[in-house]
């Protein structure tokens, strides 16, 4: 894939040539540097070029890295010509520790992949457990999955935006106005499941304790509120100018590129796809609900910034069908014992839209209590391998933001 | 030292402020305590949540996150340490100006936590470095961190500046730095660091 289209022409000083030869050095020292003095190398400094390419090791302890993630970017002055994303630091084998334990052992681990949001993780794996064995799933039970789903997504989307802003400078303010409404969301998972961000609480076959009346008009005054706080949010951010100029334009992602690299979620809506698995998949019962999905133009930071507050109005509109039409009955499928659970020899890929893109799981099953293949499909990382494609060209800031578009956590990177 | 507490109310009622020299440093020292803006997991996002508008760790003057060790006064270890992390936290830790204090957060930072079978995962920092403070809980809520806080600063409190319970950083025979550990064959090199909690040696 080519590299050279991202790089904007009124910024470009030199001539494409003289860039490329400047790269094959930068990319040939790297590279020579990484196979003599392996992962853990002190950066290397080129000073046979006209301004010296410079590599920075942005990361692994970077304040805006969003936790240990790190960027060997090589820089000509201020501009990046090369970025290679190194992961690997939170790297906590949940694969393998799954792969020796039963079924629903691995359900609090689901929890700490994607800390922001266990809810969608435990529903995701869920659904794969629940296509791996045929077990059907009681209405009331996917109503309370669809609350607790879209509640996640928006304190994911306003904490995404809040940690954008804090990656652009704005320190403090939009973060805390974001936390606010989200503390506001994990009483309510609290009141629920017992814990704030850990919840553990979706099982194969419905959920693990039932909502209360007194929840659920919780729930209703919550959500009533929340236009409120997307208006205050907006009015805040959306037009403000500095805003605009550091985001507008900055990190744009071409639809095709998008597509081939496997980027999904509000990163690909905001090219312009409209791909939402919601929609295409039909997963639990997202086809009874009336939204919209919210697409971008230009692929930008400020088109991925736009796509996540208007998900977030949606996300309340589905909220207000669903605790409007919440049926009474079970919440769990009675055939269903957790306990011995053997599911058929065979495979199963469950996937639902998490808040930051497809989140899937695919499971071999041997018989066995324990899965023989457990493999997670991770939003996060699938969407950072576009990272140089977006960063090449702009300034090292702009690195900054871009990554911070991406809304990566990294406990999901790396697992 | 210790002054008489009856006559120092009284000569307070007279407008006349009596203190030691001790007091009044480690009053200094505990009522600004910065932390290092520093997460490697699922704790950071507590740790987050604990400096915002609800739980307001600035009360306790600690809302300066830096995010160089150079300015920090605190490392808040909050999450799982693997093996590749380890010895940039440890370097984070030598980097820091003394007097320089560890929270270990979560479960996960005492002792590897749910991870702990995992061959990537640091069983416990306090393996390389000393610990102050540790918060149990996966994650810990921000009351939580808020108690270690007040543990901490407590600590900080009875600190005396000479003699036999004067601080780690006030002896000159201690360490404030520890060895870096590095990527062996098998594991890290070396298991533990001297000074610090030695690991059980297995014998089969």
């Amino acid at each position: 894939m080519s590299t050279f289209e991202t790089i904007p022409e009124s910024t470009s000083q030199t001539s494409a040539e003289h860039l490329a030869e400047r790269l094959s050095k930068s990319i040939t020292a790297a590279a020579e540097a990484d196979r003599r003095e392996g992962w853990n190398r002190p950066p290397v400094f080129l000073p046979e070029s006209e301004n010296g390419v410079l590599e920075v090791a942005m990361g692994p302890h970077h304040p805006s890295t969003h936790g240990v993630f790190r960027m060997d970017v090589s820089v000509d002055g201020e501009r990046v010509i090369r970025l290679k994303p190194v992961f690997g630091y939170l790297h906590r084998n949940h694969e393998k520790i799954a792969e020796g334990t039963a079924y629903l052992a691995s359900m609090p681990y689901t929890d700490r992949l994607d800390y922001f949001c266990s809810l969608t993780n435990n529903w995701a794996y869920a659904l794969a457990v629940e296509k791996l064995a045929g077990i059907q799933v009681p209405e009331r039970a996917e109503y309370i999955r669809v609350i607790l789903a879209e509640l996640t997504r928006i304190q994911n989307h306003a904490a995404a935006v809040g940690f954008l802003l804090q990656d652009m400078g704005a320190s403090g303010t939009p973060l805390m106005y974001a936390f606010r409404e989200r503390e506001k969301i994990l009483d309510l998972f609290e009141q629920l499941t017992g814990s704030r961000m850990m919840c553990n609480y979706m099982r194969f076959g419905g959920c693990r304790v039932d909502v209360t009346d007194a929840w659920l008009d919780r729930a209703r005054r919550l959500v009533a509120g929340m236009p409120q706080f997307v208006d205050e949010f907006e009015a805040l951010l959306t037009t403000n100018e500095i805003l605009m100029v550091r985001c507008q334009g900055i990190g744009a992602l071409k639809p095709d590129l998008a597509v081939n690299a496997g980027v999904t979620g509000p990163m690909l809506r905001a090219t312009g796809v409209n791909y939402d698995l919601r929609k295409v998949d039909h997963y639990g019962i997202y086809d009874r609900f009336k939204f919209r999905i919210p697409l971008g133009d230009h692929g930008d930071v400020y088109d991925r910034y736009m796509v996540r507050i208007l998900e977030i109005r949606e996300a309340v509109h589905i909220l207000e069908q669903a605790l409007k039409e919440i049926p009474a009955g079970p919440i769990m499928d009675p055939k269903t014992k957790l306990r011995g659970f053997r599911p058929k020899p065979g495979e199963a890929y469950g996937r639902i839209e998490a808040p930051k893109g497809e989140l899937g799981f695919y499971l071999i099953s041997d018989g066995g209590s324990n899965p023989y293949r457990y493999r997670v499909r991770p939003p996060s990382m699938i969407n950072l391998t576009v990272l140089e494609d977006m960063c090449l060209g702009h300034n090292v800031a702009d690195v900054v933001v871009i990554l911070g578009s991406v809304d990566i956590v990294l406990g999901e990177v790396d697992r | 030292m210790a002054i008489d507490q009856e006559l120092k109310i009284e000569m307070g009622k007279q407008g006349v402020f009596v203190t030691t020299i001790q007091e009044l440093y480690n009053w200094g020292r505990r009522s600004s305590v910065w932390p290092m803006q520093f997460g490697l997991a699922c704790c950071a996002i507590e740790m987050i949540a604990t400096t915002m508008a609800r739980y307001d760790l600035a009360r306790f003057g600690a809302e300066v996150f830096r995010p160089s060790p150079r300015q920090a006064d605190l490392m808040i270890v909050a999450g799982t340490v693997t093996k590749k992390m380890a010895p940039q936290v440890v370097r984070l830790y030598n980097q820091m100006a003394e007097p320089k204090y560890v929270i270990a957060m979560g479960a996960c930072a005492i002792s590897g936590g749910p991870f702990k079978q995992g061959y990537n995962v640091l069983k416990g920092i306090d393996r390389y470095m000393p610990v102050d403070v540790h918060i149990p809980g996966c994650p810990p809520r921000p009351e939580a961190l808020i108690q270690a806080f007040m543990t901490l600063q407590k600590k900080i409190d009875s600190h005396h500046l000479t003699g036999e319970g004067r601080p780690r950083y006030l002896d000159p025979d201690a360490p404030g730095e520890f060895k870096v550990p590095e990527p062996g064959e098998h594991d890290l090199e070396p298991a533990s660091n001297q000074g610090v909690w030695p690991v059980p040696v297995v014998i089969r």
